[in-house]
């Protein structure tokens, strides 16, 4: 994969001119290895030295982008199998497929549906991602028009269609929008290629099996285009899992070029009815597929499916934090109990369920603790009484409670002296240490 | 031409130990079959490269009285059979379980504080009412987890009962039960690896054999953690393959539990249009929870809706076929 400082070092002219910005070559070299800076800050490398570093340098998974700038789709550049291991950077696209022979305003509810939709989530807005726009006509005036119509929506495509006249069509609809070509396969992937070539569009490759997969790509590599989906052919559930897993690991662990490409996926083939289509994008989703073409669009899948996206795409090393504020839970009145805590997004979500569990409305303070969990956020001097009295005097408390009385978690007991000193005005009563203790803890309070 | 593709076949050294919930007539029990799990030596449904002799299975979660906080959607679904213990653990049976799990809600201090008594005679009907293997989970609180869970495995003494759940400050109680009078136990820890490797050797050294231990990794649902169990789970089960011994005990996760207190599959009222439809979206809250954590290694998913059991059972069959 990656060379060695050392082994960029030798490819490099070894003048240590500092043109590049860096006193010699070496460091220079070893900035490369560590990626943080572009081989083209060097003036005097050989077009030889380039040819090879660019090779070494390339992800195993080549960075694939659909549609344009504002709303695109980039997937690819995974470096990892498992999400622990580092995580997973590009989150998979999905796009809905409409046919090109539905009724106009059939199609146009269904493309406003999926233009529109919107959903925050921890402070993240979700979004579909794009409509997979199919020739079932078998027109090239239809399918131009209808990828027209997707294009003035702003959304990003997927054409699919296997005459290359009809895609023609649907290419120069949606020129300068990057579409993903669906597809070439063994027999028309010369046009198909050539068509990527012209339009500058991103082509999708379907062969059956891998050797027969790895054929077609290294063709249309030497042809000229770089940028390419892999279709397997699987569509159901265990012969998917065991494609796209020898996929990712043939890139990652073999960094085998014919097949470093992103994948795309038709849970809605292979399945029965809308929930296995959902579900099966779920598995998807956490298994390695880069574009995702659904056949039924529901907000009632959709948005499990992009809060399944956001857990798996989490950095494991950098978790979700959530504002610092006063949140409520339930419809608190100034009566109600008031509980702090921080705002690691986990702590948050553990805290916030049981409270909503419990029935009882109250207000939750989320105090910022760099998004640190609560024994490690006291242990790091997070979350301290400094910090928690200065929670309270910020975020309007006083004013939305009429109570003076503020719970802390079982776990910083220890403060609650320093808290009332910071705090004078308030009682500090600890809570349960675990969130779970927290609904019959808020039992006993009310009562 | 055709290409050659290298081979990315993994060598695993490692497998995930054979557990057997239930005992048969024969055995010293009066199940009328045995749910084996576990036995995998290649990550989950990877047939290409590895043997998955066992189905992972699906327990659907009973409990001993009404449960008034659950969402109107599960109450709905199940009905009248809420009201009456034996009859949800048949109606469990009928809509496709492979084990029953009975939450003894009841004696938490604060539901009622029943006894220990009032467990045996639960635990009486509920193997009486079905032939399906059992999972005994106390109410969740020490002192009366101890106290039911111990009549319970006197009184369905040779079942091969999985009781739950051991914790690190609280298993001697509940292993010693399980010990006395033949039956499994289920370790729970909080989304750690170490803390369940742990656990796993502190029961173990009470001398209760490894195929008797289940581990419960804590489940968080969909949107509520669910990565981080996710992670947890795929990590143990690399572990296991690679021949750590205390990582290879099967897993069991709460996904019905944890998925039906997600706000999004509990209340309708209030939520965002986007949201969708109530039904569907809490269905797919609990089966989205369910699959992912098959996919990261669960061996038995707890559950709740007797939907999300068919689709989930659906999905196994299909996953377990060889492509």
């Amino acid at each position: 994969m990656g060379l060695s400082g050392l082994a960029i070092y030798k490819l490099l002219p070894k003048t240590n001119c500092k043109e590049c910005g860096f006193p010699t070559c070496l460091a220079f070299a070893m900035k490369l290895a560590a990626r943080q800076v572009e081989l083209s800050a060097c003036p005097y490398v050989s077009d030889e030295a380039k040819a090879v570093l660019d090779a070494a340098s390339a992800p195993p998974i080549r960075l694939v982008k659909v549609g344009p700038e504002e709303r695109k789709v980039e997937v690819g550049n995974e470096t990892v199998l498992f999400r622990h291991e580092k995580t997973f950077y590009h989150p998979p696209g999905f796009f809905y497929r409409l046919k090109d022979d539905e009724p106009a305003d059939a199609f146009a509810a269904r493309l406003e549906a999926v233009a529109n939709y919107g959903v925050e989530r921890v402070g993240i807005e979700l979004k579909a991602d794009g409509i997979a726009l199919q020739s079932a006509a078998g027109s090239a005036d239809a399918f131009g028009e209808r990828a027209a119509q997707v294009v003035s929506a702003g959304l990003p495509l997927v054409l699919i269609a296997d005459d290359p006249q009809v895609m023609e069509a649907g290419l120069k609809a949606a020129q300068g929008m990057a579409p993903l070509i669906y597809a070439a396969n063994a027999e028309n992937w010369e046009t198909m290629a050539s068509l990527a070539a012209q339009y500058g569009a991103p082509l999708a490759v379907f062969g059956e099996g891998l050797e027969t997969l790895a054929e077609l790509t290294e063709k249309i590599k030497g042809k000229g285009v770089e940028d390419m989906v892999l279709d397997p052919g699987t569509r159901g559930w265990s012969d998917s899992l065991a494609a796209f897993t020898q996929l990712r690991r043939l890139a990652i662990k073999k960094n085998y070029r014919p097949l470093g490409y992103p994948i795309i996926a038709f849970p809605g083939e292979g399945t029965e009815d809308e929930l296995e289509e959902a579900l099966l994008a779920g598995q998807y989703v956490a298994k390695y597929a880069g574009f995702i073409v659904m056949d039924h669009f529901d907000p009632a899948s959709l948005y499990p499916l992009l809060t399944l996206r956001q857990n798996i795409y989490t950095d494991p090393q950098k978790p979700i934090q959530v504002s610092p504020g006063l949140y409520e839970i339930g419809k608190p009145t100034p009566e109600s109990p008031l509980l702090v805590t921080t705002n690691f997004s986990l702590t948050y979500f553990s805290v916030a369920g049981e409270v909503e569990g419990s029935g009882i409305p109250a207000w939750l303070l989320v105090a910022d603790s760099e998004g640190m969990s609560v024994l490690t956020a006291w242990a790091a001097g997070k979350f301290d009484a400094e910090r928690i009295a200065k929670a309270v005097k910020s975020m309007g408390v006083a004013e939305k409670v009429a109570h003076r009385k503020i719970i802390i978690p079982g776990y910083v007991s220890s403060i609650s002296g320093e808290l009332e000193d910071e705090l004078p005005d308030w009682e500090i009563l600890v809570g349960p240490r675990e969130a779970i203790n927290i609904p019959s803890f808020l039992k006993q309070f009310a009562a | 031409m055709a290409a050659s593709v290298p081979s990315v076949q993994e060598k695993w050294t490692g497998k995930v130990r054979e557990v057997t919930l239930g005992a048969l007539p024969a055995d010293g029990g009066t199940r009328g079959r045995t749910v084996t799990v576990g036995g995998e030596n290649t990550l989950p449904f990877l047939h290409f490269e590895g043997e998955v002799p066992h189905r992972p299975a699906i327990a659907i979660e009973i409990w001993d009285h009404p449960p008034e906080d659950w969402s109107p959607i599960l109450l709905e679904a199940w009905g009248d059979v809420l009201q009456d213990v034996g009859a949800w653990a048949k109606k469990a049976e009928e809509v496709g379980a492979d084990l029953i799990a009975l939450t003894l809600d009841s004696a938490h201090p604060e539901k009622g504080n029943t006894s220990g008594e009032q467990a045996r005679a639960t635990v009486r009907k509920v193997l009486e009412a079905t032939t399906l293997p059992l999972i005994v989970y106390g109410p969740g609180q020490v002192d009366k987890d101890n106290e039911v869970l111990v009549a319970v495995a006197e009184e369905a003494a040779g079942e091969r009962v999985a009781l739950g759940n051991c914790e690190e400050g609280n298993y001697r109680t509940i292993v010693a039960a399980a010990l006395a009078h033949g039956h499994l136990v289920i370790g729970k820890t909080p989304i750690d690896v170490n803390l369940a490797k742990q656990l796993n050797i502190l029961i173990s050294d009470m001398r209760l054999d490894l195929d008797r231990i289940l581990m419960d990794p804590t489940t968080g649902a969909l949107g509520y953690g669910l990565e981080y169990t996710y992670s947890v789970m795929e990590r143990l089960k690399l572990a296991a393959l690679m021949g750590d011994s205390m990582t290879q005990q099967p897993m069991i996760v709460t996904t019905g539990f944890e998925a039906w207190r997600a706000k999004e599959a509990r209340v309708n009222e209030g939520v965002p249009a986007e949201w969708g439809d109530w039904t569907k979206r809490s269905l797919l809250w609990e089966t989205i929870t369910t699959m992912a954590l098959l996919e990261a290694g669960a061996n038995i998913v707890v559950m709740r809706h007797p939907e999300a059991v068919k689709k989930i059972r659906q999905v196994i069959d299909k996953l377990m076929t060889k492509a």
